[in-house]
């Protein structure tokens, strides 16, 4: 039988709350928003935090709404991150701006696990296998958190730290995924996957905006295949000013597929996962380039 | 311990718990409801799957604090007045279960899909039940129990 360890439980009523108790408990102290991946990491003792600060009733947490970006670039699309992956994957202003993540949220876990599980504790865990990260890295999304100090905004390539570890220090709370919307825009995400609501063993995220037949900027996002930061930046950088044609989508597969480390385990063998991110590459910048048109 | 209320197949139920308590143990344990099945323990199989307020989810992956204040349906709530569920009705028409483990789970989220999708394909049932294992039935069974349920839905709203 696989139970957490002793823990005691606060339940935060507002984002202010939630940022008081965290101070007040220290560093051993953690969020509980889905549960989805701290507590099966509590049963197996990888995580024992000393208090659980419970924020699921924070409705407030819970949006996906187009904003003004208060700035020059026009309007975002903005995400409550308490929102819940089946919300996400139904919610039709996310897929008209970012049919990439709808393609992502289709293959995350399964339908009941989408129910309750949140898309600020999938970034937080902070998997390498983790499908949104590659999407937002792709969609070169920016990260609100909270602490006691006030608001900062993190670009979501400087997010991670390292695997499950992100800049998100004790004390201080995911609030909201950001994503500027730009025209021209198409994306799509290709996942290889053993069976339904596994990990990837390689996955691609393409965002690419075009100005006619001309790439203009692309992301790339990889999952599950040790890229830093969930990007392919060389592959990026190439495909900058590109013609957007095959030989173009193949050249950025191979530089994506080279920059990676994929390490070899029980879901596939290195050099597999090395062509997966060359293949998913190519096949994921393809469609997204057929949704931009 | 912590004191929680969980409304669960529309009773209030107050209790003292342990705030690492799993809402699988809490309805099998502390309020005999041994109906949702204690299964993989690892959010894989879905034999646990109950209602959270309106959606199923896996109970052994969330703590029975997160269900304070909250309403939970489990299988012994899916009868009304000795009348089954269409689902139940179809599971037993169809053989949708030999072993029955992961019955109540399936029989849950099933109940959830019918709500929102009255006449799903099987290629919809298969995608919804798509997080919960069986076994036994290869899942073809199943899939016609649901699709019996969908088409027997009206002759059971008429009767009610």
């Amino acid at each position: 039988m696989q139970v957490p360890a002793y823990v005691e439980y606060e339940r935060a009523t507002s984002v202010e709350h939630a940022i008081a108790l965290l101070a007040r408990f220290g560093p051993e102290a953690r969020i509980l928003a889905g549960g989805h991946s701290l507590i099966p990491m509590m049963k197996l003792r990888l995580a024992q935090p000393e208090t659980l600060v419970d924020i699921n009733g924070l409705t407030e947490l819970c949006y996906i709404r187009v904003a003004d970006s208060g700035d020059a670039a026009g309007s975002e699309l903005q995400i409550g991150a308490l929102t819940r992956h089946a919300q996400l994957l139904d919610s039709a202003v996310a897929g008209e701006h970012f049919a990439i993540l709808q393609d992502a949220e289709k293959v995350i876990a399964d339908p009941v696990v989408r129910n309750w599980g949140t898309i600020g504790g999938s970034l937080c865990q902070a998997d390498p296998s983790e499908d949104l990260s590659a999407a937002f890295a792709a969609l070169k999304a920016s990260m609100v958190i909270r602490g006691p100090g006030g608001s900062r905004t993190v670009p979501a390539r400087e997010f991670f730290t390292g695997p499950y570890e992100t800049v998100v220090a004790p004390g201080e709370l995911l609030t909201e995924i950001r994503i500027a919307i730009r025209p021209g825009c198409g994306s799509a995400y290709e996942k290889v996957l053993r069976r339904v609501g596994d990990w990837p063993v390689g996955a691609a995220a393409a965002a690419v905006w075009l100005s006619g037949e001309t790439i203009a900027e692309a992301g790339i996002g990889l999952a599950a295949v040790g890229a830093r930061n969930f990007a392919a930046a060389e592959a990026e950088a190439m495909l900058r000013g590109a013609p957007a044609t095959e030989a173009t989508l193949a050249r950025a597969g191979e530089i994506a597929a080279e920059h990676c480390r994929p390490s070899s385990d029980q879901r596939g063998p290195a050099d597999y996962k090395r062509h997966l991110a060359r293949e998913l590459t190519v096949r994921a910048l393809r469609r997204a380039l057929d949704r931009a048109r | 311990m912590l004191q929680i209320t969980v409304n669960v197949n529309g009773t209030d139920f107050a209790r003292e718990v342990e705030p690492r308590l799993l809402l699988i143990h809490f309805l099998r344990d502390h309020l005999g409801l041994t109906g949702s099945h204690w299964g993989c323990d690892t959010s894989n199989c879905g034999a646990c799957v109950v209602w959270l307020d309106d959606l199923p989810v896996k109970s052994c992956t969330v703590l029975a604090a997160m269900a304070d204040g909250r309403r939970v349906l489990t299988v012994e709530g899916l009868e009304r007045d000795g009348v089954l569920d269409p689902i139940q009705q179809g599971f037993a028409e169809c053989h949708g279960l030999q072993c029955g483990f992961c019955t109540p789970g399936m029989m849950l989220t099933a109940r959830w899909l019918l709500d929102h999708n009255p006449d799903p394909s099987p290629e919809q049932i298969r995608e919804a039940l798509s997080g919960q294992v069986c076994r036994c039935t290869g899942y073809e069974n199943i899939v016609r129990s649901v699709l019996w349920a969908a088409k027997h839905a009206e002759d059971h709203d008429q009767n009610q």
